[in-house]
């Protein structure tokens, strides 16, 4: 399968294979105008299968929601056909609407447009609270 | 200017702003009459989106006691709630009219978002099963004038350890005191949750579970009863399984300490048995009281009044 190379833009490489769709969703890849590649289940020497997400446009990506998604995704930024940076990303110590709080007792659950944020409480077992309610945020 | 202070968990204020409100309390207790008219012309929102009698009432006596005026309200279905107002505007309208707003809500984490949305300082009088920091300060001025301070205890937490919220208030500033020891004593059910297992743990505090009463009070300084709370259940079966798991009465104080002092945040259901009330260690009824000072306290710490 040939898909062309970035002229300038984004390709973000080493998403865990399956993840692509939600990265695509939560980064709003769909309202882009330029072209945007996803490919599941490609080859990986590293995981077996990644997912890669090609953008060849400008975008302001937001780092907290792919690190939040997985820390081991690379984004490598290329300008006029050259990789201009790799970005190795890490998780971030806080989130702002990318996830929402389920514990019911919430305020979140009745307060209109409220940001749903998050604090980073364990790094190694990747734990978030909820910063109104403390209540341990579960997939 | 002054950058404006909130109380929506205890761990907001320092060990030394804890150890300064107990100091203003006490001398409020002192010399009452210096503080009578200190907040003439303040007023103070009692903003209460569900029903509480205490903690309203001795905010309305604390600020009446000072010489200031209290306005609000005290059942969501009288104000705009009903209506559909958000917390938010609820607030922010309460801002334009009062110099200090106390709120209770039934949703945890409500006090967050009002401190966003006003200048004028706001305290947390509850906010679900979630946190209570000034029953937390009522507790601690009454363990310190009962005790002659704060630390080296062991303190027995007894019944609805889950969604008590003075629990978890009381346990996250006692870890700040020197060498405090934890029995959390409750069914399997409504054990400590694990985030508050996970404070103690980060805190180095010693802290043992127990599902009986009888196998830890005789090492206990302080026990802090609570009532299982039929408003934080969803499911009225499991309530009135629970309601009845744990009842101080005489026999089982027999083996406690002399100096024992018991604590309940109020209202008890059953859980204490009346005839622990004539008993020297029964401290609950002067704890409500001591509720009153330290919110006195409170008040005047965070309008700035000296």
């Amino acid at each position: 399968m040939n898909i062309d190379g970035v002229h300038t833009g984004v390709v973000l490489d080493h998403i865990q294979a399956g993840k692509s769709m939600r990265i695509y969703e939560l980064l709003g890849l769909g309202k882009l105008k330029c072209c945007v590649a996803i490919i599941q289940n490609a080859d990986s020497e590293k995981y077996g299968k990644k997912d890669i997400i090609k953008v060849d446009g400008d975008i302001d990506l937001d780092f907290d929601i792919l690190g939040y998604i997985d820390s081991n995704i690379t984004v490598n930024i290329v300008r006029e056909g050259k990789l201009e940076k790799k970005v190795h990303l890490d998780l971030p110590e806080s989130l702002s609407n990318v996830i929402k709080c389920k514990n019911p007792r919430c305020i979140t659950s009745i307060e209109q447009e409220i940001p749903h944020k998050f604090k980073l409480v364990n790094k190694e077992k990747k734990v978030y609270r909820c910063i109104y309610c403390d209540a341990e945020f579960t997939e | 200017m002054n950058k404006i202070r909130n109380l929506i968990n205890i761990t907001d204020f320092t060990v030394e702003e804890i150890n300064h409100l107990i100091e203003i309390a006490d001398d409020i207790i002192a010399n009452p009459e210096k503080y009578q008219d200190i907040c003439a012309h303040k007023k103070l929102a009692t903003l209460f989106f569900e029903p509480s009698t205490r903690t309203r009432l001795s905010f309305t006596a604390a600020m009446m006691e000072l010489g200031g005026n209290v306005l609000g309200f005290d059942d969501a279905s009288t104000s705009s709630t009903k209506k559909g107002e958000s917390v938010s505007d609820t607030v922010i309208m309460a801002g334009c009219y009062a110099d200090i707003i106390a709120m209770r809500h039934p949703k945890e984490g409500a006090p967050v978002i009002a401190s966003t949305k006003t200048t004028v300082p706001i305290i947390n009088a509850g906010d679900g099963g979630h946190f209570h920091p000034t029953q937390t300060l009522t507790d601690l001025l009454t363990i310190s004038r009962k005790k002659g301070g704060l630390g080296n205890c062991t303190i027995g937490l007894c019944g609805d350890l889950k969604f008590g919220r003075t629990v978890h208030s009381l346990i996250e500033a006692m870890l700040r005191y020197e060498n405090v020891k934890f029995a959390l004593i409750s069914p399997a059910e409504l054990r400590i949750p694990d985030y508050v297992k996970e404070t103690m743990d980060r805190a180095g505090a010693k802290w043992v579970e127990y599902e009986k009463l009888e196998d830890a009070i005789p090492e206990l300084d302080i026990l802090y009863m609570t009532r299982v709370q039929k408003e934080r259940f969803f499911n009225e079966e499991d309530y009135i399984r629970l309601k009845d798991s744990f009842i101080l009465n005489l026999d089982l104080l027999e083996p406690a300490k002399k100096d024992l002092i018991i604590l309940h945040p109020l209202p008890r259901v059953n859980e204490i048995s009346v005839e622990v009330d004539d008993d020297s260690r029964a401290c609950y009824f002067y704890q409500a009281l001591c509720g009153k000072y330290i919110r006195m306290a409170l008040i005047l710490y965070l309008l700035g009044i000296k």
